[in-house]
């Protein structure tokens, strides 16, 4: 129920005991205001590691094909495998549920050149759904296509750093590359996060590669991503399915390590990131928790102070009729409201603290340092129980007083 | 108005305790005017603050009004004083934030009136009290007398039964005192029962009953003829 009367007496009583509700205030907001920044700076940190560590997609895995290292089904030793576009295919068909991107990858070094400006670049052969293994941004114009694997086009996508280097200050889109003599059209710029290498490879459709260069429908590796949705451990079964499959179809010997490799370097990695991100975030609730921790005590502190300032006024109220209830109710309500007021206040200083100065942090290593909004409004709410706590077992000691024990202490 | 039989109080000091009310018999009528006296340890302010229900005594029967008060919990001794006892101190105990309006119009908050109700009633008050004009001064603007009159003032407005002073000229210089005496005399003209601890033989005269305790128990208990403060003043 909504009393009037009973925060009336609470506004009074704040705003005529202004210093006191500053003293309390400060530290609620202080604490709070500390909490967003270093929880801020904690994420900023982890921002600026994933950006780092993650080139390709997480769920990124290459199978490669070479020559077979030991004998099987009278087959000789050192027959080299060659997976066609029907394997490709056959992937699809067979594990269609848990592959979530498929391409085919053939790559090579070539003497590339546009007008005066040469370079030796890789050149890869792939599917449109390489974009997103690769997690290729496209700057300028778009990736390869369907209909240009279909047509056999010459058309490539280059990295935003061969369009630097060949291009110099001229947009590349439209242009023609010329590959050892054969010319492609440019039709898209590209850029990636994984770094400067991987902004200096240009892809064009795998099926155009075959018919320029090979005369065969040879597609070199598949590289494909499994579903986001499984595990690393159900990846790593997978995994294992599409090896011993795919050694099935080449009859390569089950135990033959070279034959047929699907690379888990990625996996591996993305444990070993997965550990770290977990330490993380281990890290980032302890610097909260003690943040935290720090702030309650403040409280508990100045509630007590509060409390004991107030012993003779609550005497006097106990003597003037005052109930154990209201007593504890007035001491409680005040310290929520100042609670809750400046621990918002805090909060808005902190973010904007963060704002202020988050881009400038980058080269600390702290990326887009922020907070998730719902953990700033749950620690001003743990805040202001935590304030409420530290103020109901005063409030209730205070409200026990013999009224003439408080009014001896005047 | 109030009985007290064979009542006893104990503070416990270290191991042993302080035996400081041994057996107290008092009666008191409607529209009394009691002094009670008695040398500092005497047991004189333990008494009071046990009829004001500040205080709870070992042993014996406390009635108020036909009601005995035993076993009070926190909630229903609140709901007594508000409604019985108005209590006036020596260091008046006005609430130093609020102004004088607001502390006498505070035990009428407790008593759950609405606020403009309230408001009027703590002015009718202070007029009574002859400070309609300081209404909305804080107590450190008044002067003692001032002060202690607010404070008259604030024991009146919840309409009490019986009217507790402690020292209530304790603080003051004598012409102060005789002032304050002077009204709490027209108070009991007027039919309110009042009880007043004091150590001042010329306060004392000014009630119409002494009772004097020493260790403890009551040494004498007889009417005098009230000396009136206005001769004084």
């Amino acid at each position: 129920m909504f009393d009037l009367d009973l925060w009336r007496e609470i506004f009074q009583s704040i705003n005529k005991n202004r210093t006191r509700a500053l003293l309390s205030g400060f530290t609620v907001a202080f604490a709070i205001m500390l909490f967003t920044i270093l929880f801020g700076i904690a994420n900023g940190l982890e921002n600026t590691f994933e950006k780092f560590f993650i080139r390709t997609a997480e769920n990124a895995i290459t199978i490669r094909f070479g020559t077979t290292s030991k004998p099987y089904k009278g087959l000789q030793i050192g027959r080299q495998i060659r997976p066609s576009n029907k394997d490709l295919a056959y992937l699809e068909k067979e594990f269609g549920d848990n592959i979530e991107y498929i391409s085919a990858k053939t790559s090579r070094g070539y003497q590339v050149s546009y007008k005066k400006e040469k370079g030796s670049y890789t050149i890869s052969g792939v599917s449109p759904d390489y974009q997103y293994i690769e997690k290729a941004e496209i700057k300028d114009g778009r990736f390869i296509s369907l209909k240009d694997v279909k047509a056999k086009d010459k058309v490539c996508v280059i990295g935003r750093l061969v369009e630097e280097d060949l291009f110099l200050k001229e947009s590349a889109i439209g242009k023609y590359l010329d590959l050892e003599g054969v010319q492609y059209k440019v039709v898209g710029v590209y850029s990636d996060g994984g770094g400067d290498r991987q902004e200096r490879v240009i892809y064009a459709p795998y099926t155009t590669i075959q018919r320029l260069y090979y005369g065969n429908d040879d597609i070199g590796d598949i590289t494909l991503t499994y579903n986001p949705k499984l595990t690393v451990d159900q990846a790593l079964v997978l995994i294992q399915e599409m090896t011993s499959k795919l050694k099935n179809k080449f009859d390569v010997a089950p135990s033959d390590q070279r034959g047929v490799r699907i690379g888990n370097g990625v996996l591996t990695g993305k444990k070993r990131l997965d550990n770290i991100s977990s330490g993380l975030g281990v890290l980032i609730p302890i610097i909260g928790f003690g943040t935290l921790i720090a702030g309650i005590l403040g409280i508990s502190n100045i509630m007590i102070f509060i409390v004991k300032e107030r012993t003779k006024e609550i005497g006097i109220r106990k003597a003037l009729g005052a109930s154990p209830r209201s007593i504890v109710s007035i001491i409680l309500l005040e310290a929520i409201l100042i609670t809750a007021f400046t621990g918002y206040i805090g909060l808005l200083i902190g973010v904007g603290i963060l704002k202020a100065t988050g881009s400038s942090l980058e080269r600390y290593f702290i990326t887009n340092p922020s907070v998730n909004p719902s953990i700033l409004i749950s620690a001003t709410i743990v805040l202001i129980i935590a304030g409420a706590i530290a103020g109901f077992l005063p409030a209730k000691k205070a409200s026990k007083i013999k009224p003439i024990v408080a009014l001896r202490n005047g | 108005m109030l009985k007290i039989h064979q009542l006893h109080k104990s503070y416990p000091i270290g191991d042993s305790s302080l035996h400081v009310l041994k057996g107290i018999d008092l009666n008191v009528e409607d529209g009394e005017m009691v002094a009670i006296m008695g040398s500092s340890g005497s047991g004189k302010s333990t008494l009071l603050n046990i009829i004001g229900m500040l205080d709870e005594a070992d042993e014996g029967e406390y009635i108020l009004d036909d009601l005995p008060i035993k076993d009070l919990t926190e909630k229903k001794a609140a709901v007594y004083r508000n409604k019985f006892l108005g209590f006036i101190f020596q260091s008046f105990n006005l609430i130093n934030y609020k102004n004088a309006l607001e502390n006498v119009a505070l035990p009428l908050y407790y008593q759950g009136m609405k606020r403009k109700e309230r408001q009027e009633l703590a002015m009718f008050h202070l007029e009574k009290v002859g400070l309609t004009d300081w209404a909305h001064h804080l107590p450190k603007e008044l002067s003692g007398g001032q002060n202690q009159r607010v404070a008259i003032a604030r024991a009146l407005a919840a309409n009490p039964k019986l009217l507790l002073a402690d020292e209530p000229t304790g603080a003051l210089d004598t012409k102060t005192s005789y002032e304050i005496m002077e009204f709490i005399q027209q108070l009991n003209d007027e039919g309110k029962t009042i009880l007043m601890v004091t150590h001042e033989e010329d306060i004392a005269n000014m009630c119409k009953r002494i009772v004097r305790l020493r260790d403890g128990v009551i040494m004498e208990d007889k009417k005098v003829t009230q000396v009136r403060a206005e001769q004084y003043v």
